[in-house]
């Protein structure tokens, strides 16, 4: 049950592009699946370690920056004189170079902000977005500040043997984002059911016992860090080649904040709970759209929010697995399995 | 866990000059003593003596202001907690120790975290070292909880146990760690005089398997029970130490902690 319903979520979603025509919605799937990967990666975070990041925004906006800029090339002059000209590469580099920046932002602000925990690691985390907005506002030679960074060229991928690709039209990109999705759901499937995501759920429930059975707890935020924050660039990558413009507003504490809806309405700490959470709330704006006037939509938007938290505070996705009580299930050894005469 | 007994008297633990300052106040003043190899040791004293700050001490939650402590030759100063763990000395705790939102099992798995020998690409990648670490693993939880014996209960979540099958897997996850040394923070505080005596008898299994035991506790008749010797702390120093029939008598020991019915106790 649980390893059929992600493969027939995958084949329902792959067949959306057959039967759905409409450029409109096509598109809303295209960015709501970048923002899933970007809640996916922030679910790690948030979810499995309990550690709330309001940085995420920043990682994603990394990966957008340095993406389109590996893609365009630059020409900076630095403190000193020292100029830096880069010559576009090809777009799929800047993709992986995307996720190795982001990995490597995540990293250094792991080290350095999970020192405090709480309050005060939100706070570091805030921070840490603002002045990476603000850099991107600034540093006009580098970003061209609010004038945006345009024309950036759509992903490209030349495999051998079997031709080249290039990821323009919306359908294309449909799949791509998809492909990512299912990617990042199995790595982090891989990571949670594993001894490092015990190690992370142990120090959610309770630092110091975890501590006290050898768990490294830094080691292990960290990690959780570098792959949220790489997963994160890879969705900021993947909508910059998209939208193929992106301007400092890509670092919008509003979008931090969809991030969080879409984690905790779906279900933190649960794998489908970001995918159930962002389609809904990627959603709701274009269902809305059709019958309400805009500040009717957002009113709509925030009243949902508040009806899905009130009612099921835990998310959507536990709630289901309550329902129909396929929820954990704690594994077992054969070994140990209680027999009928054993019971008193 | 799995050391043989040693034949003669060796120190496992060292506790030298140890002084412990919260800002004014003095927790542990000038503490020395030594727990050998296989023995069982217990720390008793009134409230606030400094039981679970020696024990924070020892195990690394605490630095301490002055003295030095070493396990096995190797020094603990300056040692981080799982630093600590990862020499094989596991502790307790006083509260409810355990992950509460989570089954009994996967508790012990999360326990066993340091024999796990998968890295982080046998992981992502689902190489077979993953599996084969995972399924040892798996075997070893087993074998924990039925040498603790709550390995009926390894399906249900920690947090619905009894507080005595509580306290019992708080125990199953420090021996998870395979230690070779076992500091327990009032194991049996809560617990009814029948789930007393299977931890007494728990205790004697470990102390058979030749796992070295520091017990903090104020179940009297358990401490005198198990213990070779007996160190009684007061006002952060220690009073008297010895076996317990010497601790019973001790007239300083009485007056500070056992009261005197433990007196005519002792004359009975």
């Amino acid at each position: 049950m649980k390893r059929l319903l992600p493969c027939i979520a995958l084949l329902a979603l792959a067949s959306v592009p057959m039967w759905l025509k409409d450029p409109y919605l096509l598109n809303a799937f295209v960015t709501t699946g970048i923002f899933i990967i970007a809640a996916m990666s922030l679910n790690l975070l948030l979810g499995y370690t309990g550690q709330l990041s309001l940085a995420h925004v920043a990682f994603f906006g990394i990966g957008a920056y340095t993406s389109a800029l590996v893609a365009l090339g630059f020409d900076v002059e630095l403190v000193g004189g020292i100029r830096v000209v880069h010559e576009p590469w090809p777009v799929w580099l800047g993709f992986v170079i995307a996720i190795l920046v982001s990995g490597v932002c995540g990293y250094i602000v792991g080290k350095l902000s999970f020192r405090v925990r709480g309050a005060y690691f939100v706070i570091v985390t805030i921070s840490f977005a603002e002045v990476v907005r603000l850099v991107a506002l600034n540093w006009v030679e580098l970003t061209q500040g609010p004038l945006a960074l345009t024309s950036i060229p759509p992903l490209t991928l030349g495999l051998p043997g079997l031709g080249y690709f290039d990821f323009f039209s919306k359908q294309s990109n449909f799949y791509l984002v998809l492909g990512v999705v299912a990617l990042s759901y199995v790595i982090i499937n891989r990571l949670v059911n594993s001894r490092i995501g015990r190690a992370m759920v142990a120090l959610k429930e309770n630092e110091w016992l975890a501590v006290s059975v050898g768990i490294d707890v830094t080691r292990y935020l960290v990690l959780a860090a570098v792959v949220s924050a790489a997963i994160a660039g890879a969705a900021g990558s993947l909508y910059a080649h998209y939208l193929k413009i992106i301007d400092p507003d890509v670092f919008l504490f509003l979008y931090t904040v969809t991030m969080v809806i879409m984690v905790i309405t779906g279900g933190k700490g649960t794998l489908a709970g970001p995918i159930v959470g962002g389609l809904i709330f990627g959603f709701i704006p274009v269902v809305a759209r059709s019958f309400a006037s805009p500040e009717l939509q957002w009113i709509l938007y925030g009243l949902f929010m508040i009806l899905i938290v009130f009612l099921l505070p835990q998310g959507i996705v536990p709630a289901i697995e309550k329902w129909f009580g396929v929820g954990e299930e704690p594994r077992e050894p054969g070994a140990t399995k209680p027999k009928l005469q054993d019971v008193p | 866990m799995m050391d043989a007994v040693p034949t003669q008297i060796q120190p496992a633990l060292t506790i030298e000059h140890i002084t412990v300052h919260f800002g004014g106040l003095v927790a542990i003043s000038d503490m020395n003593f030594v727990v050998n190899e296989g023995e069982v040791v217990s720390l008793i004293g009134p409230n606030g003596a400094g039981k679970t700050t020696a024990f924070n001490v020892i195990t690394g939650f605490l630095q301490p202001s002055h003295g030095h402590v070493s396990y096995r030759g190797a020094s603990l100063n300056n040692l981080k907690p799982h630093e600590v763990t990862s020499l094989g000395l596991a502790r307790t705790f006083q509260r409810t120790s355990v992950f509460q939102s989570v089954s009994v099992f996967e508790n012990v798995m999360i326990g066993l975290h340091r024999r796990g020998r998968s890295r982080l690409w046998d992981t992502l990648l689902a190489l077979p070292r993953e599996h084969e670490s995972e399924r040892e693993l798996n075997e070893r939880a087993g074998e924990v909880l039925a040498l603790v014996g709550i390995e009926r209960r390894s399906r249900e979540l920690a947090g619905s146990l009894s507080y005595g099958d509580q306290r019992l897997l708080g125990v199953a996850l420090a021996l998870a760690t395979d230690p070779s040394m076992l500091l327990l923070d009032e194991p049996v505080s809560g617990m009814n005089a029948t789930e007393t005596a299977r931890f007494m008898r728990l205790l004697n299994r470990l102390r058979e398997l030749g796992v070295t035991i520091l017990l903090v506790e104020h179940d009297m008749p358990m401490v005198m029970g198990v213990s070779d010797r007996i160190v009684v702390l007061n006002y952060g120093k220690i009073i008297a130490e010895g076996p317990p029939a010497a601790i019973q008598g001790n007239p300083e020991v009485i007056r500070a902690y056992l009261g005197q019915g433990a007196k005519k106790r002792a004359r009975d």
